[in-house]
């Protein structure tokens, strides 16, 4: 399947909630009562796009009522969240010119990080065959997590380095960048699930940023919060501490394969403007798309 | 600290002072809130609005209580619906056959392996003896994270190579029976509700090995998708209860509201760490406060309670009173506060709180230190703090392996920490929130 049926595939669970019901609400007439608002609001509400974010549109389509067509109001609806997504969209950034690129991948406990930073890694290794890839192990607490990665660099071909459970996780970081500076490429660190409110956990992420300073002599290339789309309001505040902690370069939406809709990444965005690179839809190394701000949109409205 | 919603609400209302009554549209107007927060606790909208319904009833008419504003009013009426809805008494598991088994299930990531080796550890600690049984053939590493966790428990993990989960689960529990093992606990696969081939896959286990608990681990972060989650779940295999877990951040956790009220199947534990011993009892009431933003006040209390020594508590509340607050009490409040544990796991119980420890950084050693230094004086010396000087100071220092500026820190601290006691107790114990109670 190509990816992008299967982006579609995945998002039509997304799109059907939203417009079965919404075009239920306008095909009763363009006239939107009070209570057809709040059942507007509902809807976006019940994609956890926050209760704020859902005011504010059906606000705006409020203004409109008893002026435009049904359609029209979809539209207005929809231009509303495109109008607020606008911009949200970047590829990966790496570096051409031979330096190795560093990707630092973090996020609360079980979001998906370790099977992100597979399948970018296996993505990456499509693309360039050549490109050596090295995965750093930096998840040195939960049980298994180093062979979970291990099983992963292996099935995906890239090089892997690692530490014993226990260890320090910058260690392991320092080491994977020697191995780095040597074989060039692309490196990605996998580190340990932490809840953004455990100040020494943050304390332990910024240090293994640092240590990738202080090697590098500059930051890392990319400092990606994995995201789980199943996350309600909470993701707001995920993104800012993780973002307060080590100045995110960007996000990912993991498990969008399910009927979770990830709209609290408007929110997100609208507060934070962290980009979306990427988004998960399944448990493949293969399940991972270039996200698309359009289409997300589109996605969530289109018949 | 007092709680925003309330806040809130008596800026709502502060219109109603003197009326006596709540009218309708002063509850409207409340509701609005309400209905806001309960939101923003990510609770399901349909139960949010059934709830409003419910609480506009209630509300309408209602006389405002004398000791309370009328914002406290309404938000004392949620907090008891909340509470009814969660459910009256802890419900704990029923494993009363030999083995009984049970089964974990849920999404991807929500964590299910760690809280089959939670539910192990404390199955054991009560004397039973439990086996772990590893169905997860899908994920990598699912099996050997659970192996891990197993041994570190000294507790058994089944898993046969190569045979299929429902196989594998039937086999470790003839293997429990015959080996005198009490509790059988089946570790699954993770998978969306969606996917009908994976749902099958557990009704098959379940029709295997007839589990007498079916648990659904869900992740206190969920969004509104946690009703559709737990009602599939539910319809396909009949879920026994639920585990929340993350309950350790600052979810506000409004899905274990949305899941108990639409499924009935009651929250029997919570999650609040990432070892093994972090699970507890759900609590409806600390969580209704929670979903309200009201912090886990009420389990601070209790913890509070629990570990204060009441003596010592009626007679410093006298000193202060006396403004004879010494050192000598100092310390002992100090040491107390030592009691409650780690001081991140009390903050991290209070609404607001996180922002003030990333803030000020509320250092544990820091704490160590003070204690040293104090217990590094004479009784004299902490009984009448003015007559430290420099000499002592440095004794002081040398004994207890500081520097002199951090003895002077100390008693700075005793004197600001003494003001502020003298300042609260003036106050009558008015809006007195828990982290003045411990001098933080
Ligand atoms: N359906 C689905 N499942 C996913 C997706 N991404 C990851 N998963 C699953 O989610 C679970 C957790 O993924 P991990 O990659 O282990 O998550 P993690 O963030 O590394 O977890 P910790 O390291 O324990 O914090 C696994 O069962 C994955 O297979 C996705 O896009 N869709
Ligand atoms: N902070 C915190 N982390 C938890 C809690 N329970 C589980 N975790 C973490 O959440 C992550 C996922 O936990 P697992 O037990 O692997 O989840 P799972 O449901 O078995 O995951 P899959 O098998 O991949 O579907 C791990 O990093 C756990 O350490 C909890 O109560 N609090
Ligand atoms: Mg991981
Ligand atoms: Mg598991």
């Amino acid at each position: 399947m190509a990816w992008i049926d299967r982006l579609k595939k995945g998002l039509t669970r997304t799109r059907s909630g939203f417009t079965d019901s919404l075009g239920r609400v306008f095909a009763r007439g363009t006239k939107l009562s009070a209570i057809e608002l709040e059942e507007i609001e509902e809807i976006l509400i019940a994609g956890d796009i926050g209760a704020r974010v859902s005011m504010e549109l059906t606000a705006e389509l409020a203004k409109r009522r008893g002026r435009a067509s049904g359609e029209e109001l979809m539209s207005t609806l929809e231009a509303g969240i495109a109008e607020r997504l606008a911009g949200s969209e970047r590829p990966l950034a790496l570096r051409k010119n031979g330096e190795p690129t560093v990707i630092l991948v973090a996020g609360v406990n079980g979001s998906g990080k370790t099977t992100t930073v597979a399948k970018i890694a296996a993505r990456l290794r499509e693309h360039d065959r050549k490109l050596p890839i090295t995965l750093a192990a930096a998840d040195t607490f939960r049980a298994a997590a180093i062979d979970q990665l291990e099983i992963w660099a292996d099935r995906v071909g890239v090089d892997l380095i690692k530490h014993r459970i226990g260890a320090d996780p910058s260690a392991v970081v320092f080491d994977a960048l020697d191995h780095t500076h040597r074989v060039g490429g692309v490196l990605l660190i996998d580190t340990a699930g932490r809840l953004q409110t455990k100040h020494n956990l943050m304390e332990e992420l910024k240090k293994i940023e640092r240590t990738v300073a202080k090697k590098l002599g500059r930051s890392s290339d990319e400092r990606l919060l994995v995201l789980d789309a199943t996350t309600g309001q909470n993701g707001i505040s995920q993104a800012a501490r993780f973002n307060e902690a080590i100045d995110l370069t960007g996000i990912v939406l993991t498990k969008l394969d399910g009927t979770a809709k990830g709209g609290v990444i408007v929110a997100i965005w609208d507060e934070l403007k962290l980009p979306l690179l990427y988004i998960g839809v399944g448990e493949g190394v293969e399940d991972l798309h270039e996200f698309s701000a359009s289409q997300f949109t589109e996605a969530l409205f289109v018949n | 600290m007092f709680d925003s919603l309330t806040n809130k609400l008596n800026t709502v209302f502060s219109r109603l002072r003197g009326k006596g009554k709540l009218s309708e549209a002063d509850v409207t107007a409340g509701l609005r809130e309400i209905r806001l927060a309960l939101l923003e606790a990510d609770v399901n909208y349909k139960v949010v609005k059934e709830l409003t319904g419910h609480i506009r009833e209630r509300a309408v008419g209602e006389e405002v209580l004398q000791s309370l504003s009328p914002g406290q009013q309404v938000v004392k009426i949620v907090r008891d619906e909340l509470i009814s809805l969660m459910g009256g008494e802890h419900a704990g598991l029923s494993l009363d056959r030999r083995p009984s088994v049970i089964m974990l299930v849920g999404l991807q990531g929500s964590g299910k392996t760690t809280s089959a080796a939670k539910l192990a550890l404390k199955l054991k600690k009560e004397g039973r003896r439990p086996v772990l049984v590893a169905v997860d053939v899908y994920r990598p590493a699912a099996v050997t994270q659970l192996k891990t966790l197993g041994e570190s428990l000294d507790v058994p993990v089944r898993f046969d190579e190569g045979r299929t989960p429902v196989k594998i689960a039937a086999a470790a529990r003839e293997w429990s029976e015959e080996n005198l093992y009490d509790v059988v606990i089946i570790d699954t696969a993770g998978r969306l509700q969606i996917d009908k081939e994976m749902m099958s896959e557990l009704q098959e286990i379940k029709a295997a090995v007839s589990p007498d608990e079916i648990l659904l681990v869900a992740d206190a972060m969920t969004g509104q998708e946690a009703v559709s989650i737990a009602v599939t779940f539910d319809e396909r295999i009949d879920l026994t209860g639920v585990i929340l877990t993350k309950l350790d951040g600052d979810a506000r956790g409004g899905a274990a509201l949305s899941i108990r009220r639409i499924t009935g199947r009651p929250i029997k534990f919570v999650g609040v760490g990432e070892k093994l011993p972090d699970l507890e009892p759900f609590h409806p009431e600390r969580m209704a406060d929670r979903i309200l933003g009201m912090g886990d006040v009420l389990s601070l209390i209790e913890q509070a309670e629990a570990t204060l020594d009441q003596d010592k508590a009626e007679r410093l509340a006298q000193r202060i009173k006396k403004n004879q607050f010494t050192l000598q009490d100092f310390l002992e409040q100090l040491e107390e506060m030592q009691k409650l544990g780690p001081l991140s796991g009390i903050l991290d119980k209070l609404p607001g709180a996180a922002k003030l420890k990333g803030d000020t950084a509320v250092d544990e050693s820091e704490i160590g230190r003070s204690l040293a230094i104090i217990r590094a004086m004479t009784l004299e010396e902490r009984l009448q703090p003015s007559i430290i000087g420099g000499s002592r100071k440095k004794r002081i220092a040398r004994g207890s392996g500081n520097k002199v500026r951090d003895v002077n820190r100390v008693l700075g601290r005793f004197k600001e920490s003494k003001k502020a006691l003298k300042l609260m107790t003036g106050r009558r114990g008015k809006g007195r929130s828990p982290l003045d109670i411990l001098g933080v």
